[in-house]
């Protein structure tokens, strides 16, 4: 795992999300009301819509544009076609959040 | 009908698949909505859903009474409300709590209502929760499918400057918008910024005098005018003066669902008055109030209101009228779907008739206004609020530290 600092977590509102970018693609990078983090592609699997941008309630995202709603822990969507976003690891230490870059830092730049 | 007949034109769902759903095990509008995506973009199918549940499940099938707000809680939007007023209820947490929400922090769809209903009941405690908020709001622009925002500064009644117009084009070059487009409230959208320029480009509009034309809320939207008797030979009164009074008064509102309002200066009706909101055609003997009219999802004539002599009562009227239905209406409810449950006699009473309880709800617009009539943009442009518009890092930079 490639833990990186990417932020405080007083940057996210609560209930809210933040966008990482990458060389990869952004990722959303939510905190719940339990100041909990997840970070998923921030790309809906419907027509692409911006995660990030969409309502948070509990541990599950309404994509802003068609209302598709997303797992954030599985980035699963909760209908009966179910299509997935990727995910990535994400924590809190000491008032920052770390997420584990593994999978989206630019090729080569991996530690 | 055949079972290839499309019933949701949003998703594109048609009678058999629906029809297959309730054979399935569907047997309410919230499971056939979550197995098919019908009904579930603009609402305008639901009453042939539930024709298609009545007829293949007969008795089975019951249409509740009152809907509930969302899977959130059984109470209806109406019931909602009147605890809140009854029990003093003055904060998100509060009402969720007292009224047994079902879930931790509510969902996409009963936030936004109690967000609206909570400050249009609590002006002045209430503070606004952006993150109960749909993104356009939220923003303060709208979303396009891309990602990119539209932008739309206000122009009072429909009328502008060349100075103006410079500005906008200026912005237009400086922030390489894609398209600009003239809109059907008579005003200009400037379509496809990207979110981390919004702040820069409001704060260039604001030095030019212009502020944000909430065309991304449920509030007041656009007061659209014909030239009226300062220029038309037919004009019977001024038109453009009384739209751009209007706008002034109700701009910066909240409202259960956007409000478009027009004024046309005689009976030949050049500003489509009569399929607004709230529409004004002027004639030689005074001012012709109409509300409730549509030409959205539904096309319906406004309804006469009142027919008054004088400039300062019609607006008077009109703005007790926009406070009544901001006390009264379900949150997403245009002011026709309101009066057609309400009723416009009862309307009229409070806000033509009684002129204590017309003078009552204009007090009680002009204080919510204090507090709301506000330029969001100007609040926005700020270098910290700028924060929130741009990404949170960039993760190959970081790395490369």
């Amino acid at each position: 795992m490639t833990w990186i600092d990417i932020g405080a977590l007083e940057d996210i509102p609560r209930r809210g999300a933040r966008v990482l970018r990458t060389a990869q693609g952004c990722v959303a990078v939510f905190r719940t009301a339990d100041d909990r983090v997840f970070a998923l592609d921030d790309r809906c699997p419907h027509r692409g819509g911006p995660l990030s941008e969409g309502i948070v309630h509990g541990d599950a995202v309404t994509c802003p544009l068609h209302g598709l709603v997303i797992g954030l822990a599985d980035g699963r969507a909760r209908d009966a076609e179910g299509g997935k976003v990727e995910t990535y690891p994400a924590r809190i230490e000491g008032g920052r959040i770390l997420i584990d870059a593994a999978r989206l830092l630019p090729e080569g730049r991996a530690a | 009908m055949p079972p290839e007949s499309e019933i949701c034109g949003c998703n594109g769902v048609c009678k058999g698949t629906i029809l297959a759903a309730i054979a399935g095990g569907a047997t309410d509008l919230g499971t056939v909505r979550a197995r098919t995506k019908a009904s579930t973009s603009c609402g305008s199918c639901t009453g042939l859903v539930e024709q298609l549940l009545a007829h293949s499940l007969g008795d089975a099938f019951r249409k509740p009474a009152s809907r509930p707000v969302c899977g959130c809680t059984e109470l209806a939007h109406e019931d909602v409300r009147r605890l809140i007023r009854a029990r003093g209820l003055k904060s998100m947490p509060a009402v969720m709590q007292e009224l047994g929400w079902k879930t931790s922090c509510g969902c996409a769809t009963c936030r936004p209502a109690l967000n609206f209903y909570l400050l249009a009941e609590w002006p002045e405690t209430y503070r606004d929760d952006p993150q109960s908020r749909f993104v356009n709001e939220r923003n303060h622009a709208n979303i396009q499918k891309d990602g990119t925002y539209s932008v739309v500064p206000r122009m009072w009644g429909g009328m502008t400057t060349p100075q103006e117009l410079r500005a906008i084009a200026d912005a237009a070059e400086k922030y390489q918008v894609p398209a600009v487009k003239v809109t059907g409230g008579q005003r200009i959208d400037l379509l496809g910024v990207r979110k981390e320029d919004l702040p820069r480009i409001w704060a260039d509009l604001n030095a030019a005098g212009l502020v944000s034309g909430h065309a991304y809320g449920k509030a007041l939207r656009t007061v659209k005018t014909c030239v009226g008797s300062d220029f038309c030979r037919f004009g019977t009164q001024d038109s453009t003066g009384l739209g751009i009074r209007l706008e002034r008064r109700l701009w910066g509102a909240w409202t259960p669902h956007k409000v478009k309002l027009a004024v046309s200066g005689c009976p030949r009706n050049c500003a489509e008055a009569t399929c607004k909101d709230v529409g004004i055609v002027c004639v030689e003997s005074g001012y012709e109030i109409g509300v409730g009219g549509a030409a959205g999802m539904d096309v319906k004539a406004t309804e006469r209101l009142a027919k008054v002599a004088t400039e300062d009562e019609a607006v008077e009227i009109v703005v007790a009228f926009v406070q009544l239905y901001r006390e009264s209406a379900n949150y997403l409810d245009r002011p026709y779907k309101w009066l057609a449950k309400v009723g416009l006699d009862w309307v009229r009473a409070q806000v033509v008739e009684d002129r204590d309880s017309r003078a009552a709800l204009v007090a009680r617009f002009d204080r919510a206004q204090a507090i709301f009539q506000k330029d969001p943009w100007a609040e926005r442009t700020a270098p910290e609020a700028r924060a929130a518009f741009t990404p949170l890092a960039h993760l190959a930079a970081e790395a490369a530290e």
